[in-house]
């Protein structure tokens, strides 16, 4: 008989820890984080700048690890320095997705009623609108800046947190503990804030790990439609320069799709491991 | 002359995770044509068990049969190829289940599953199949059988999607049936109808029935046998008249005294067996009953009691009644 | 079944007012006049139809009138004029529409077969190394960006071992007749599809397999095996159908991501659909183009949804009797 842990979070780490592949995916982001912060170091030079000849292979001239891309610009540095975009719009995308989506969704749990109609149709709304044609055009319009495409994913990924997020609360909602708190009292935001919210945040904690992988995917083919930021190196940016030349020179498209892919991997097996020990019951599954 | 299905000290074992589990320990029993045996005892002690196990149906990945042999018309059917079973199954022995309202399709309608199993073993055309199923259903009392063919299960009641079920189940009139715990999910008016049902078709159809249940009501009204069964062992047979007038194992007498029925009789509390059924984990080497048993000595808890006759048809594993016949053979004897 | 049907399309009439509105909203954010994006890079300079315009957006008038006017030219089809393409923004988008749902209808025909076959096997072959096998690549295809993984197609199919066209919807140079054409469309469809509807396979494989390891938990199946079916009868004909129950709920709830990811697949691989024309508007900055786009794109949407819950409905006449 195993000793129960007084602190559950150290009992949640336990679980988590034993999912091979999740600690596998967790190590794999470290090494993004640590790529994204080490790239001014190792690159110190800005990554848009032409250094060599163009069209260099990987593993063949020591100064440039993974070649060189149409114009001449350092692959390797690319890479690294993308890791930051990929990791800004990742988390400031999310962010905003999962601000909007967990007021939504709390909104429409607790009020109910009309407010909770409203909303959900809302919801539906950004849901029919295709995600990548509402971005584009939100980037047509507003310019082809950072800003714009992380605030355009934003909008176009909150709604299932936001679905989330209501039946997490109007399951606890009349929960007794909750009925405690408003026979006490409580002011309704401090209900919502204090007691209900951090019940309901675990399954959204799994949810947003893959609301960071979409956010990552939707940069990367806005990039590669070539509506990225031009001045900002970017792996969705990277593939789109390649693709002229995927007869010659195709490590140029390879090479920062299998990065993109081991992030949103990274990013899935996490979020399943998070599931996994959130989750006790499917546990043995 | 061999019985019709003869079990011969069957062992199945259920390969779990805590470890192996002996769930059905030398189960012997063997039905004619034409008999009815009830297979009585609490939740857990193996006698759906033995039903899966007799179909073939036995949860693979746990259980899985590991001794003794099963027969039928003296053909072995527990070594059989699944291939084979398969036709023997619903045309040679049915079985059906204990809740109606999810033993069937949701998504088919009647008609479609009772046609399926008769095109299974006899292929015939559809509209053949069809007017087939609309006798079947005749025949187990449905009213307004043809509507009911386009119908989907879960518009009928839990009573007529059992009678569906028994319907599927004869459709090609098979030589043993087995019902587990067919009445336990109905209403008590239903189930007086069902176990009608099923006696009428059992004579017309001259079919074994073995009939799996807890409850005794059951067992007076259908069995012609009774067969107890505890944590997995045969602890008492007799035919059924007598077990009621003379139950021999202490757990049959704890059975018997605690029906409702005792209520009216003995004019006081419900008897009830103290302690509860030792989970299959943690058998005690003994008889498994020695912990709850008011006559339970020294031998009982060290040594597993073996069936004996008692007298004719009956036999029973108990140390206290071993010695009990003794002594009167002795008596009688001497 | 058609009062269901009615009540579902007309719930679609909020939901496109509302994207109208979206769009009226976004075009106010842009810089400039709502008659500037309207016309922008257009090259109008026709007085006589500048106040035209001006007249029929409203322009001078307060935003609610002109919200009004707008939708109200929305709704009689009016989306403006490209001249780009010198023709009403309809028409253009609706000569571009069918090849994007063939791509469509495709892809989610990919991602089914591919989906429910490979998680009927895993499921049936649980815990094997088949099991194992399907589980690793449907993580490889939901992790990999779609667009990338058609380039990375092309470059094995076409490039090197010139199996497949390279991008394109057919072949320049033409075919003769219809069938040779459908079969030349069909050769030029294989990459597009199967990029796009790997993705949603994999997402699909894993919904399978654990829809069918429950359903094969459920009593009724038992049943069928007690009445001597095969095998593989109890899997296809009794287990299936109800373990597809919830791909159907999922293949709707996912059509409009199809339709994005069917614009990112058209621009790889040249497929003259509504994803190419809102490409080359938004690279020309053609507004009117773009704006119909997202409202038509949004109905087609809200059109499919519908379909798929009638589907839903008849699959599960459970959900009939309500």
């Amino acid at each position: 008989m195993a000793i129960t842990a007084s602190y559950p979070f150290i009992d949640f780490a336990r679980h988590f820890v034993r999912n091979r592949a999740a600690v596998l995916g967790l190590v794999l982001l470290f090494l993004l984080v640590a790529l994204a912060l080490a790239a001014p170091s190792l690159f110190p030079r800005n990554p848009l700048r032409i250094v060599g000849r163009p069209e260099v292979w990987p593993f063949v001239n020591p100064r440039f690890p993974l070649g060189t891309d149409s114009l001449g610009r350092d692959i390797a540095s690319m890479v690294a320095y993308g890791a930051r975009t990929t990791l800004m719009i990742g988390l400031f995308a999310s962010l905003t997705a999962t601000i909007i989506g967990v007021t939504v969704g709390a909104t429409a749990a607790y009020r109910g009623g009309w407010v909770d109609e409203v909303l959900m149709r809302f919801t539906e709304l950004f849901q029919t609108i295709p995600n990548i044609i509402f971005v584009l055009t939100i980037v047509s319009i507003l310019g082809q800046k950072i800003e714009n495409i992380t605030i355009a994913v934003g909008l176009v990924t909150w709604t299932p947190i936001a679905r989330l997020t209501r039946a997490e609360f109007l399951s606890l909602r009349d929960r007794d503990f909750v009925q405690a708190c408003r026979a006490m009292g409580m002011g309704d935001l401090r209900i919502v804030w204090g007691e209900i919210l951090p019940n309901a945040l675990p399954p959204v904690i799994v949810l947003w790990s893959l609301v960071v992988a979409s956010a990552i995917l939707f940069e990367s083919a806005v990039s590669f439609l070539g509506l990225g930021d031009p001045n900002v190196a970017s792996w969705g940016g990277l593939i789109g320069d390649g693709r002229t030349l995927i007869r010659t020179a195709w490590y140029i498209c390879a090479v920062p799709g299998i990065v993109i892919m081991l992030t949103v991997l990274a990013l899935n097996l996490v979020g399943d491991g998070l599931n996994d020990a959130l989750n006790p019951k499917l546990r043995d599954r | 002359m061999p019985a019709l299905l003869e079990i011969e000290d069957l062992e199945v074992s259920l390969f779990t995770r805590v470890g192996v589990l002996k769930a059905i320990d030398g189960m012997s029993l063997s039905i004619d044509a034409g008999e009815t045996v009830a297979i009585v005892g609490e939740s857990g002690c193996g006698k759906s068990l033995t039903a899966l196990a007799i179909m073939g149906l036995l949860p693979e990945p746990p259980a899985r049969i590991i001794g003794g042999n099963i027969r039928l018309a003296g053909r072995d059917i527990a070594t059989l190829p699944e291939a084979q079973m398969q036709r023997v199954r619903g045309r040679e022995i049915a079985m059906i289940f204990q809740d109606p309202m999810t033993a069937l399709n949701p998504v088919l309608t009647v008609g479609y599953q009772l046609a399926e199993g008769v095109r299974r073993h006899n292929p015939m055309p559809r509209q053949d199949a069809m007017d087939k199923a609309v006798e079947l259903l005749r025949r187990v009392r449905i009213p307004d059988a043809e509507r009911r063919l386009d119908d989907y299960p879960h518009q009928l009641s839990g009573g007529m999607n059992q009678r569906v079920a028994i319907a599927m189940a004869i459709a090609c009139e098979p030589k043993v049936l087995i019902a587990d715990e067919p009445t336990t999910a109905l209403d008590v008016t239903i189930q007086a109808q069902i176990i009608d049902l099923m006696k009428d078709l059992q004579a017309s159809l001259g079919m074994a029935l073995i009939i799996i249940t807890h409850d005794l009501g059951v067992v007076a009204e259908i069995a012609d046998r009774v067969v107890v069964m505890y944590a997995g062992r045969k602890v008492e047979e007799a035919p059924v008249e007598e077990l009621f007038a003379r139950p021999l194992h202490p757990y049959t007498r704890g059975l018997l005294g605690a029906t409702a029925s005792a209520l009216l009789q003995r004019g006081g509390r419900l008897a009830e067996i103290a302690g509860s059924v030792p989970p299959l984990s943690e058998l005690p080497p003994g008889c498994a009953f020695s912990n709850r048993c008011n006559d339970a000595f020294d031998r009982c808890r060290a040594q597993k009691p073996r069936l004996i006759a008692a007298a004719r048809g009956r036999s029973v594993a108990c140390f206290a009644v071993e010695n009990e016949e003794d002594r009167r053979v002795a008596a009688v004897g001497a | 079944m058609r009062r269901i049907l009615l009540r579902r399309l007309v719930q679609i009439v909020p939901l496109l007012l509302g994207v109208i509105v979206m769009n009226f909203v976004l075009i106010q954010l842009a810089p400039g006049s709502f008659l500037d994006v309207m016309t922008a890079e257009q090259q109008i300079s026709d007085p006589a139809m500048i106040e035209k315009l001006r007249v029929v957006y409203g322009v001078d008038q307060p935003a609610v009138v002109q919200l009004g006017k707008y939708i109200l030219s929305v709704l009689q089809l009016d989306f403006g004029f490209s001249y780009r393409q010198n023709a009403p923004v309809f028409d253009v988008i609706v000569a571009a529409l069918p090849a994007t749902v063939i791509l469509m209808l495709a892809s989610i025909s990919v991602a089914i077969i591919v989906g429910v076959t490979a998680g009927v096997i895993a499921s049936v072959k649980v815990n094997t190394f088949w099991d194992n096998l399907v589980s690793i690549a449907a993580v490889f295809f939901f992790a990999a960006p779609t667009f990338w993984l058609g380039i990375m197609l092309t470059i094995l199919f076409s490039v090197r071992l010139g199996w497949l066209p390279v991008g394109g919807m057919r072949t320049i140079g033409g075919t003769h007749g219809p069938v040779a054409d459908a079969l030349d469309v069909a050769h030029h469809l294989l990459l597009p599809a199967l990029s796009l509807g790997l993705f949603y396979a994999a997402t699909y494989v894993r919904v399978m397999r654990a829809s069918m390891l429950e359903v094969f938990r459920l009593d009724f199946v038992r049943t069928a095996r007690a009445k001597g079916l095969s095998r593989a009868r109890v899997v296809v004909v009794h287990v299936l159908r109800n373990a597809m129950l919830p791909i159907v709920t999922l293949v709707g709830l996912q059509l409009g991501t199809v339709l994005g990811g069917s614009v990112v697949i058209e621009a790889v691989f040249s497929w003259p659909g509504i994803g190419s024309l809102m490409l080359d508007s938004v690279m020309s900055r053609n507004f009117p183009v773009v704006l119909g786009v997202l409202v038509l794109s949004s109905l087609v949407v809200a059109v499919a949804n519908t379909a798929v819950d009638l589907a839903y409905l008849k699959l599960d006449p459970r959900i009939r009797a309500r």
